[in-house]
């Protein structure tokens, strides 16, 4: 079956020539109208259709954005504010770059309707510290608005206030966890909260209820404003609706990013027509479907079960090429859709290196709080690195498992997981290259090799 | 006697029993409650709970309810309420008893938790037990053994840190054996209000330090050694000094202020080590200021009056005693009684002057409260005095009154009960004017001046009580002997009353304390020996109206009168 069109809701504008990301451009295709009409309807009436839209979360757990709202404590009495995150580290992942590089107007857009619907007050753009030139962007845009009475005070005369802050973070992946993000934001150092009792909805920014949404979830948010809840479950396929950026990189002819109706698109097609398959003479060998704390997937496999399809169970049967790219087919078969980070490795790749590589970034990025991540990141790095400088030893692969195992569903956050699935699922899908890697590292190192770094 | 609200109660399930505890309780202390131990680091009952070092993971579970009708859900295989058991483990510090709440601790999955933490803990610690002042009060050490596998799995090279940095006048740090618990940072900030501690760099290079340009000075700084589960902050005077499982251990209260911090005083063979703070949660939680700590280098003291003096020679006891009695038949003596003293001590002080009809003053040490564990008295227990009814009203500073009447003959004899008087204003013309009697522990301007010196104990030397500012009667033991040549104030005294014609009174404080409870109203139910540790408040109605020097502190908040006077 050929490849769907490219459906592209968010990324409509991006490399379009002649889009520049300036406020008269940004208006002459339309934008700010949907700020416009938003403003007149009640919030309850813009939160309702969030929730109809079934929009999920784009930052990675994919959590529904109605639902997010609805949780939120709206009657303490405290002000509630909104934390857009752009915080965006995920490996793999590159998709709020562009939209705020490219079209910063319209995540301030969806914004504002985000905070005109749950009568916030005040919101921070989070953006991730390497990022400079993306803050400039954005500071720009946002002063542009503010002049056009988009953002400020008494916004296009309905009374409603609200200002943009945009905070920079220092170069911290955790930062970008919801509430690592916020204790960055109150000027502390990134250590993620414990949840109970910091449930960002009731006690977050401050200790007041607070929205934490990632840059492309509040994109969503404008165009289901604009089109209405309904016509948005329309796209996608149900309990998935809307599209899903894929970034795609790695051993593909054609990596990139590319917008497709959640779950109308498999792996296979995605990667075989979109991208333009392996590159001359190469195979693909495995492949990480949602920045690389996901899962990898191992071409070859097979996942098979039972799934809804509507009213009925049916059977699956599916090779990694045939799963659809949505969160709940990925999850299905193990693994997760994330933040679309889709990494793709050929026959090329020696599985320990590529883990060794993950894990050096895990151990680096953990903010260490927690014993079992702090510690169980840095030594699964310390494994795998010794593994590739040549001191690989047999029971490697065991041992890595068995840290790795002592990990997840023990932390604070959610980085517990991110940082031992690569080395779970690296280990459950290429033990064969894990067990046989001392031998295969002898012979395949020529004597006047250079040492890997 | 005073009781304690009763606190609202649920019941929850550890482990199979059923326990009420009081609502907002933590699952790590209710678990206590049954005897049952969840291991944990970085909580700590004092401090905000921050949940990072999953050592008390449990397996977490609540009743299942139909959600349509509410229900409850019963299991047919047991016939009881069927539990939904969560998944994953969840940490018992940061989880509050609810009613119905379920806990397993002795699961595979929470030894394999426990295994894993304990495991991760080791890896890059130094493992330096034989060298490190912790060992014998170490928590990794102690749950290595009670909880962890018993070997190493761990082949890589350890993490490199810096060993032996001096955070402060008093602490030393060796960041390798840190576990980031984060307990003194907590501390720091919250209790101390002085936020100098945080860590650097991320993941296992996390690193505890100060805050660039400050140290870790401020007079609470050695209560982070205390809490340190671990050998990461030490005392830098107890470094190296003695191993503490060779200490005794005896109960003690600071004498530094009428805050009466409950302490614990670490000896060995007649020499103190050191002094930690002793829990008492209506006191001072678990703390207590540095300078408390030191104070046990006064008993060796070089100023110490170590030999009985007659007009400055040489002297025995009893012989000594017979020469005040002498001065007493002469009349007009006056005594000058002590905050310093214990209820016990302050007692006898009372019946010397009724015995002498000798009016009886007090100095007191007024200085600025630090709003924590330092109050503005800095006397420990002029409360005592009242109580005892050594004085009606406050004291002052100066020995004013008492000064005026040497000027005008009324006075030929002072008993000073370890108050040097020239530091109380009187001068060296008054002091020579009068007789002095000196009972005291350091030779000072009037030890110097005095007819007889009498050299007796300091509060480490010796047991008693101290009524604190809340009116609490706290007990203090005796931990380690007295100094060669001294004796201990009770006896003292009760050879001046018999002396000064006042007949037999008890030395010995068991026994002392049945004239007491028979003589004084307010302690009249109570024995030394029964004194619980953590002391008995007295009702402070018959004194509430005197303008106390306190301002509040911890767990003290000064009355209307005093607020008055403090605000004025
Ligand atoms: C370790 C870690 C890193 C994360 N990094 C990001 C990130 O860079 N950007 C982001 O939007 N969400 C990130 N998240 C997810 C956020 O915690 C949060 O769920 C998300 O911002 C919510 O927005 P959404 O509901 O719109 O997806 C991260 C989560 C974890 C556990
Ligand atoms: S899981 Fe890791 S990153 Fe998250 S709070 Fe714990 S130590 Fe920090
Ligand atoms: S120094 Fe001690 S108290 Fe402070 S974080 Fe480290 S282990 Fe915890
Ligand atoms: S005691 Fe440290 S996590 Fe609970």
């Amino acid at each position: 079956m050929p490849a769907p069109a490219q459906r592209r809701i968010i990324f409509q504008h991006i490399d379009e020539p002649g889009y520049t990301n300036d406020l008269a451009c940004y208006q002459r295709h339309g934008g700010y109208e949907v700020l416009k009409k938003a403003v007149t309807r009640k919030p309850e009436e813009l939160i309702d259709e969030v929730k109809k839209s079934g929009l999920r979360g784009r930052g990675g757990a994919g959590f529904p954005c109605g639902v997010k709202w609805g949780l939120v404590d709206r009657k303490s009495g405290k002000p509630i504010y909104l934390i857009v995150n752009a915080d965006e580290s995920e490996p793999g992942t590159f998709k709020d770059r562009y939209i705020m590089h490219q079209d910063p107007h319209q995540l301030i857009e969806g914004t504002m309707i985000s905070c005109f619907a749950n009568n916030v007050k005040q919101a921070y753009i989070y953006i991730r510290g390497e990022m400079p030139h993306g803050a400039r962007i954005l500071e720009k845009a946002i002063a542009e608005a503010r002049a056009a009475n988009f953002v400020g005070p008494n916004i296009l005369g309905t009374g409603y206030s609200c200002e943009i802050f945009i905070h920079r973070g220092a170069g911290a992946y955790i930062c970008g966890e919801e509430t690592g993000l916020i204790e960055s934001l109150e000027g502390k150092r990134a250590n993620p909260r414990i949840k109970p009792p910091y449930f960002p909805a009731v006690l977050g920014l401050y200790q007041c209820p607070t929205i934490v949404n990632n840059v492309e979830t509040l994109c969503h948010v404008k165009y289901i404003v604009e089109h209405g809840g309904e016509a948005y479950t329309k796209i996608g396929t149900p309990g998935n609706t809307g599209t899903r950026i894929f970034c795609v990189s790695g051993h593909v002819q054609r990596p990139g990013y590319y917008e497709f109706e959640a779950g109308k698109i498999t792996m296979g097609q995605l990667l075989n027509e979109v991208c333009g398959g392996p590159l001359p003479g190469r195979t693909f060998k495995a492949v990480i479907p949602g920045g690389s704390s996901a899962k990898v997937m191992r071409f070859g496999e097979r996942y098979k079960g039972k799934r809804k399809l509507g009213a009925d169970l049916v059977d699956y049967d599916w090779g990694v090429e045939d799963v659809p790219m949505d969160f709940d087919c990925l999850a299905m078969v193990g693994t997760m859709g994330g933040s679309g980070g889709v990494i793709v490795m050929d026959d090329t790749v020696n599985m320990v290196e590529a883990l060794a590589n993950i894990n050096a970034f895990y151990s680096h990025e953990s903010c260490g709080q927690c014993t079992p991540c702090r510690e169980g990141a840095l030594w699964m790095k310390k494994i795998t690195t010794r593994m590739v400088h040549g001191l690989a030893r047999n029971e490697d692969a065991a041992l890595l498992k068995s840290v790795a195992d002592q990990i997840p569903g023990r932390t604070i956050c959610a980085f517990g997981e991110a940082c031992s699935w690569p080395t779970q699922s690296f280990i459950a899908k290429f033990g064969d290259e894990f067990k046989g890697y001392p031998e295969a590292k002898k012979a395949a190192k020529p004597a006047n090799a250079n040492e890997l770094v | 006697m005073i009781a304690p609200p009763k606190p609202e109660l649920v019941t929850v399930n550890i482990d199979g029993k059923e326990i009420a505890v009081p609502k907002g309780t933590n699952v790590i202390e209710a678990a206590r409650l049954v005897g049952v131990d969840v291991p944990h680091y970085c909580y700590h009952p004092k401090l905000a709970i921050v949940g990072n070092c999953r050592m008390c993971l449990v397996e977490m579970g609540m009743p299942a309810v139909d959600p349509a009708t509410k229900a409850p859900v019963i299991d047919p295989a047991t016939g009881k309420q069927k539990i939904n058991w969560i998944p994953r483990p969840q940490i018992g510090c940061g989880t509050n008893a609810a009613p119905g709440l379920h806990i397993r601790t002795n699961t595979p999955m929470v030894k394999d938790c426990r295994e894993g933490v304990m495991e991760f803990l080791l890896i890059n610690h130094p493992l330096d037990c034989p060298i490190c002042d912790q060992a014998g009060e170490c928590k990794l050490q102690e749950q290595a053994t009670g909880y962890g596998r018993g070997y190493s799995r761990f082949i890589e090279q350890k993490n490199v840190k810096p060993k032996r940095t001096q955070l402060g006048p008093r602490v030393t740090l060796d960041d390798e054996r840190c576990v980031l618990c984060s307990r003194c940072i907590r501390f720091s900030r919250d209790i101390a209000k002085d936020d100098v501690l945080g860590f650097i760099d991320r993941g296992s290079h996390s690193t505890l330090t100060c805050y660039p340009g400050k140290k870790l000075e401020n007079n609470y700084s050695l209560n982070t050694v205390d809490i340190c589960p671990v050998g990461a902050l030490t005392s830098t005077d107890f470094r190296f000094k003695m191993r503490v499982w060779f200490l005794k251990q005896t109960n003690s209260i600071d004498t530094e202020s009428s805050v009466g911090a409950n302490t614990v005083v670490w000896s060995r063979e007649g020499a103190i080590y050191r002094i930690t703070p002793r829990r008492n949660d209506e006191v001072n939680d678990t703390w207590m200021a540095d300078t408390g700590r030191v104070l046990y280098k006064q008993v060796k003291a070089d100023n110490r009056l170590t030999s009985v003096k007659i007009n400055g020679a040489d002297s025995g006891l009893d012989i000594a005693v017979n020469a005040a009695a002498e001065l007493f038949k002469a009349g007009s003596v006056a005594i000058v009684g002590s905050g310093r003293s214990s209820v016990e001590e302050q007692f006898l002080t009372r019946k010397l002057a009724t015995t002498l009809k000798a009016p009886a003053h007090l100095v007191s040490r007024v200085g600025e409260g630090d709003r924590l564990l330092i109050s503005a008295d800095r006397n420990p227990n002029v409360r005592g005095a009242l109580v005892t009814g050594l004085i009606a009203a406050l004291p002052s500073a100066q020995l004013t009154e008492l000064a005026a009447q040497i000027d005008a003959g009324k006075v030929k004899t002072v008993v000073s009960v370890g108050e040097d008087l020239a530091a109380a204003g009187l001068s060296a013309a008054q002091l020579a004017k009068v007789a002095i009697v000196y009972l005291g522990t350091y030779a000072n301007e009037t030890s110097a001046a005095a007819r007889v010196v009498l050299p007796t104990l300091t509060v480490f030397e010796k047991g008693g009580t101290f009524v604190n500012q809340q009116f609490r009667v706290q007990k203090f033991l005796k931990a380690v002997p007295g100094a060669e040549g001294a004796t201990d104030d009770l006896v003292v005294l009760a050879k001046l009353v018999a002396a000064a014609g006042g007949g037999s009174v008890p030395s010995e404080i068991n026994t002392l304390w049945k004239t007491i409870a028979a003589e004084v109203p307010a302690l009249g139910t109570m024995t030394f020996a029964n004194l619980p540790e953590t002391g008995l408040l007295l009702d402070a109605t018959p004194w509430s109206a005197l303008p106390f020097a306190e301002g509040e502190t911890l767990h003290y908040k000064p009355t209307k009168a005093a607020q008055l006077v403090v605000g004025s």
